[in-house]
């Protein structure tokens, strides 16, 4: 079986625990005015690969993931949409090494479509990035209901999960969005851990390179002590539900 | 006093020196490696223990950082005894604060002032001198002009027209022809744990053994060197006293341990301003002593800090005079005290020790500092709690480099060290001819060109026919640059054996070789620059089509590249074979070479900072390097060629055979914070998984990095605000703001591993 990748890491340490190698794939459904891998989206670009090809760039590293307690991530562009490929990899990767894998997603998709790559994921990052519809479709270029009922499905499954969130000042760091945040994280099940990840223009050049218009223009990262904030907010939320 | 008294006072004060310690043959002959075995006490805990800095080392190091900045203000050399030569007992005592001092001595008589040592060549001195705005006594001058032959002087005398040109075209480069050659250990722990007294005992009847038939140029070279050697060890004994220390019978506690060991050392700095003098492997040594002293109740863990912490501080302050330029192609001011730390004992126990902890924990309590060359013999069995302690003080400091005691263990056993950067060599046992190192680079070029030179124009390998093809073709590239590699392996020995035979005759290491065995394996260390930029300029002829584009006179002054070509640095085995073929087969036509004093030939592939010299002396190359940048430092990929992460980058480095490069594989790691983990802890422990893996994958060598390069750009901005930033440059560390301008934005350009 074969799947589009946009490139892959070999050291990766902010996707999951430990040490991991990190495939993204190529192809997106959302369109986030902050991504910074624009040249991700387009599902027909990309280069072709084989599960057995992506295997034979894990295999030399073997030892630095398993060793730091790390693994595999496939990350994107939304790996979802290529479920079938991303399924087959998590599981060669489980039989042959037992690495422990992570899926880094949107959650844009539908439950029935993952439910196998599901039961050879160990960790689902899910990135919840706006609560407000209005705003989240404003922000992505999609609504957010499908994502919602994505974690629920999740966190009926029980799966680990890590929350995501990307901080973006005046868009996603309003009080009522983040309390909403945290009161939704209050009712699932397996949230283990939740990143908020402050916003940074490091991709802005992928989108001059692209022609594509950048709509953030003219908005910073947030302060460490607005992270701190958000932190505080969404905690704070999640226990009021409590 | 009698012979007889003698020796009962000598058998009372090793009895009194050694008391509680278990004995073995160690007691009878010199034999540190026993001793060591027979006593360390491995430390398998946590860093809870260490103690921050007394009040003492706080003032000490206040000095210290005055005297710094009034160094750097008055343009990098605070002051110049002109008129005194260095010798082990030339300047009388020198303090920081007296008062304040645990462990004392200084180069000269005072801190920060520098001492001319000429034997190794009075050019660099002269220059030296002028450079910083003093004034060398003529006199002086002519007594080693007219009167007293140096080093440098023998080997113009002996150099031929063929090595002359080589060296100016910078096919071969720093080559330790004007200076002290450096890259030897002296066992300094002999002088603690023996005092002089018996090891003159013992070079005297070494010398008396040597009294036999026939008396060959070997036998009457090494009589007279054994001479030089008891010579210098009176004048360390008298060197000591005039401290108030006597250090001919063995040191009787910690303190008294590390002061005879620092005077050892002190002798030799004194005396020799080699390239590299390396302290060798003193901390798990000095643990036995400290440990003895706690349990005696005599010594507290703060005390045992502060005896450690003023050592170091002792270590930091070694300067000697020499040139803007060769600070130049070597970076900051650079002494290489090396000293390793940790590995694993032959037993199977760790040689960890909680000494080992408080050598690294100077680097908190007086801040970073590329000196000490503080190195980690990095084995997977080491604690886990050093490892991440280890980590942690890379992230904070960058001040740390790693280099592989799996790897080493079963070739040099277990006490031995490095010197330098990345040379290994058994303590005592065996020392180097430093070599420098050959440009491949330049090389490569003068293959296809016909051996002449692409930036002087002047012939300077044999004339061969040039290639004039449209498009490079690899094989006939390969064929050329082989017979090129034969040409410059012969010479490049030949130079070497002329170096190394006038360095012997002319500035000898007596106290050095003092605290060595009679009998030692000597290496020839050769080494190479410029290994990426071959490897993919190969990879590119091979892969790619490569079309020369030539000046009027044929030279081939830059390259069109079409299409694509695997790069060294990502784990491609197209390349890396490239690259690992390179190095053993330009070392066995090392092998192939007559040495001096029969050496045992290596290699390196290291750079230390000259790789931005080197770039610039070379020009452009088929891999679409241009004319004048900077090579990648050491064995490292150049920079933003290497697409698939840290982990690829490093397998890449890591498959170059140790076998056929015995005197090391630097590679430098620089990576932003971010990129190790979110949280500080996550950080730590992935900094030790990465050094694990990156051993056991058989990396020999491993600098690392944690910066901002927001920061770096800050520290050239404003160098005031950044005294003490420290950043690791091929097998050393340095001051970045005493980097050129230009190897700082080297550093800037490479390869910073980050994820987003």
């Amino acid at each position: 079986m074969t799947g589009r990748i946009h490139s892959l890491e070999t050291f990766g340490t902010l996707d999951g625990p430990g040490i991991r190698f990190v495939l993204f794939m190529q192809g997106c459904a959302l369109q986030c005015q902050y991504c910074h891998n624009p040249d991700s989206w387009n599902t027909q670009t990309g280069k072709v690969v084989s599960v057995a090809d992506v295997l034979a760039e894990i295999e030399p590293y073997i030892g630095y993931y398993r060793g730091s307690g790390g693994g595999i991530t496939v990350s994107g562009g939304e790996p979802t949409l290529q479920a079938p490929f991303v399924a087959e990899l998590f599981k060669a990767c489980k039989e042959k090494w037992s690495l422990h894998t992570a899926l880094d997603t949107s959650g844009f998709c539908e439950p029935s479509h993952v439910e196998e790559l599901l039961s050879y994921t160990d960790l689902v990052l899910l990135d919840l990035k706006q609560m407000n519809n209005q705003r989240h479709e404003a922000l992505t270029g999609r609504p957010n209901d499908r994502i919602l009922k994505f974690a629920r499905w999740l966190s009926e499954r029980e799966t680990p999960m890590w929350i995501r969130h990307v901080l973006v000042p005046g868009r996603t760091d309003d009080w009522k969005d983040l309390t909403a945040l945290g009161q939704f994280l209050g009712t699932l099940n397996g949230v283990e851990r939740l990143e908020i990840l402050p916003y940074h223009r490091m991709g802005i050049y992928k989108w001059e390179q692209l022609g594509k218009p950048y709509e953030l223009e003219g908005i910073g990262a947030p302060s460490d002590k607005e992270v701190e904030r958000a932190y505080h907010i969404i905690a704070a939320s999640q226990k009021d539900k409590d | 006093m009698s012979v007889q008294e003698e020796r009962i006072t000598d058998q009372l004060n090793e009895k009194m020196s050694w008391r509680s310690f278990n004995e073995g043959v160690w007691t009878q002959q010199v034999n540190v490696r026993e001793f060591i075995e027979r006593n360390i006490t491995p430390y398998e805990g946590n860093a809870d223990f260490l103690q921050g800095p007394t009040e003492a080392t706080t003032s000490l190091w206040a000095i210290i950082q005055k005297l710094t900045k009034d160094e750097i203000a008055n343009g990098g050399v605070l002051d110049i005894d002109v008129n005194t030569i260095s010798t082990i007992t030339s300047h009388k005592a020198g303090y920081l604060d007296e008062t304040k001092e645990k462990i004392v001595g200084l180069q000269t008589d005072a801190p920060f002032k520098r001492s001319i040592q000429p034997f190794g060549g009075i050019k660099m001195m002269v220059d030296a001198c002028k450079a910083y705005g003093f004034k060398l006594p003529q006199d002086m001058i002519r007594l080693f002009t007219d009167i007293r032959k140096t080093h440098n002087q023998g080997v113009f005398d002996a150099y031929t027209t063929e090595m002359k040109i080589a060296r100016k075209a910078g096919i071969i480069t720093g080559l330790p022809d004007a200076y002290g050659r450096g890259r030897i250990i002296g066992d300094y722990r002999r002088v603690a744990l023996y005092g002089t007294s018996f090891l003159i005992e013992q070079k005297k009847r070494e010398l008396l053994e040597l009294e036999v038939q026939v008396m060959s140029e070997d036998i009457i070279q090494l009589r007279e060197e054994l001479s030089e050697q008891i010579r210098a060890l009176e004048q360390l004994k008298w060197m000591a006293t005039s401290y108030g220390s006597d250090i001919s019978r063995p040191a009787h506690n910690a303190r008294e341990a590390i002061q005879w060991l620092y005077f050892a050392y002190l002798a030799a700095v004194k005396e020799q301003n080699g390239a590299a003098m390396s302290l060798g492997r003193v901390s798990s040594f000095l643990d036995i002593y400290i440990t003895r002293d706690i349990e005696e109740g005599s010594l507290t863990e703060s005390e045992a800090q502060e005896l450690v912490d003023h050592f170091v501080m002792k270590l930091r302050i070694i300067k000697f005079l020499r040139t803007p330029e060769y600070n130049e192609l070597f970076s900051g001011d650079p002494t290489w005290v090396t000293e390793s730390i940790g590995g694993m004992g032959a037993n199977g126990k760790t040689w960890v020790t909680r000494n080992s902890f408080r050598f690294l924990h100077t680097l908190r309590n007086l801040g970073p500092a590329p000196e000490p060359n503080l190195t980690v013999l990095w084995s997977t069995k080491l604690p886990q709690s050093f490892k991440e302690y280890c980590a942690k003080l890379s992230i904070e400091t960058s001040s740390i480099q790693y280099e592989n005691d799996d790897l080493m263990y079963p070739i040099y056993g277990d006490d031995y060290a490095i010197a330098c950067c990345v040379s290994a060599m058994k303590v005592g046992k065996q020392m180097q001819f430093f070599g420098a190192r050959a440009n491949l680079a330049k090389l490569l070029l003068y293959a296809i060109n016909g051996g002449v030179d692409e930036k002087l124009g002047i012939q300077v390998a044999p004339a061969i026919t040039p290639i004039t093809s449209e498009i490079l073709d690899y094989e006939q590239v390969m064929s050329v640059f082989d017979q090129m590699m034969d040409w410059l392996a012969g010479l490049y020995i030949n130079t070497l054996n002329v170096i190394h035979y006038m360095h012997d005759k002319y500035s000898y290491e007596r106290l050095e070789m003092a605290l060595h065995d009679r009998e030692i394996v000597r290496t020839m260390a050769t080494g190479i620059a410029g290994l990426s930029v071959v490897a993919d300029s190969l990879s590119a002829i091979k892969y790619a089509k490569v079309k020369p584009i030539r000046d009027e006179k044929g030279i081939a002054i830059d390259f069109e590249i079409v299409g694509e070509f695997p790069q060294y640095g990502n784990n491609d085995e197209r390349v890396d074979e490239i690259a690992t073929s390179l190095v053993e087969t330009f070392m066995n036509k090392i092998r192939k070479q007559q040495t001096y004093r029969k050496s045992v030939p290596t290699m390196s592939v290291l750079t230390i900072t000259s790789n931005v010299v080197y770039g610039n002396k070379t020009g452009s190359t088929p891999d679409g390097r241009k004319s004048g940048e900077p090579f990648a430092p050491g064995a490292n990929p150049m920079h933003g060629r290497d697409l698939k992460g840290a982990l690829a980058s490093l397998a890449s480095v890591a498959k170059l055979p140790y076998e056929h490069a015995l005197d090391g594989i630097s590679n430098t790691f620089s990576v932003v914070p971010k990129a190790l983990g979110r949280e500080p802890q996550t950080r730590v422990s992935n900094m030790a998984s990465l050094l694990d893996g990156y051993m056991s994958s058989g990396g020999h060598h491993l600098n690392v990095n944690v910066f901002e390069v927001s920061q770096l750009m800050d520290a050239m901005e404003h160098p005031e605000l950044y005294p003490q930033l420290t950043i690791r440059v091929s097998g050393y560390a340095v001051n970045f703001i005493k980097l050129t301008r230009e190897q700082q934005l080297d550093v800037i350009h490479r390869t910073f591993h980050a994820s987003m």
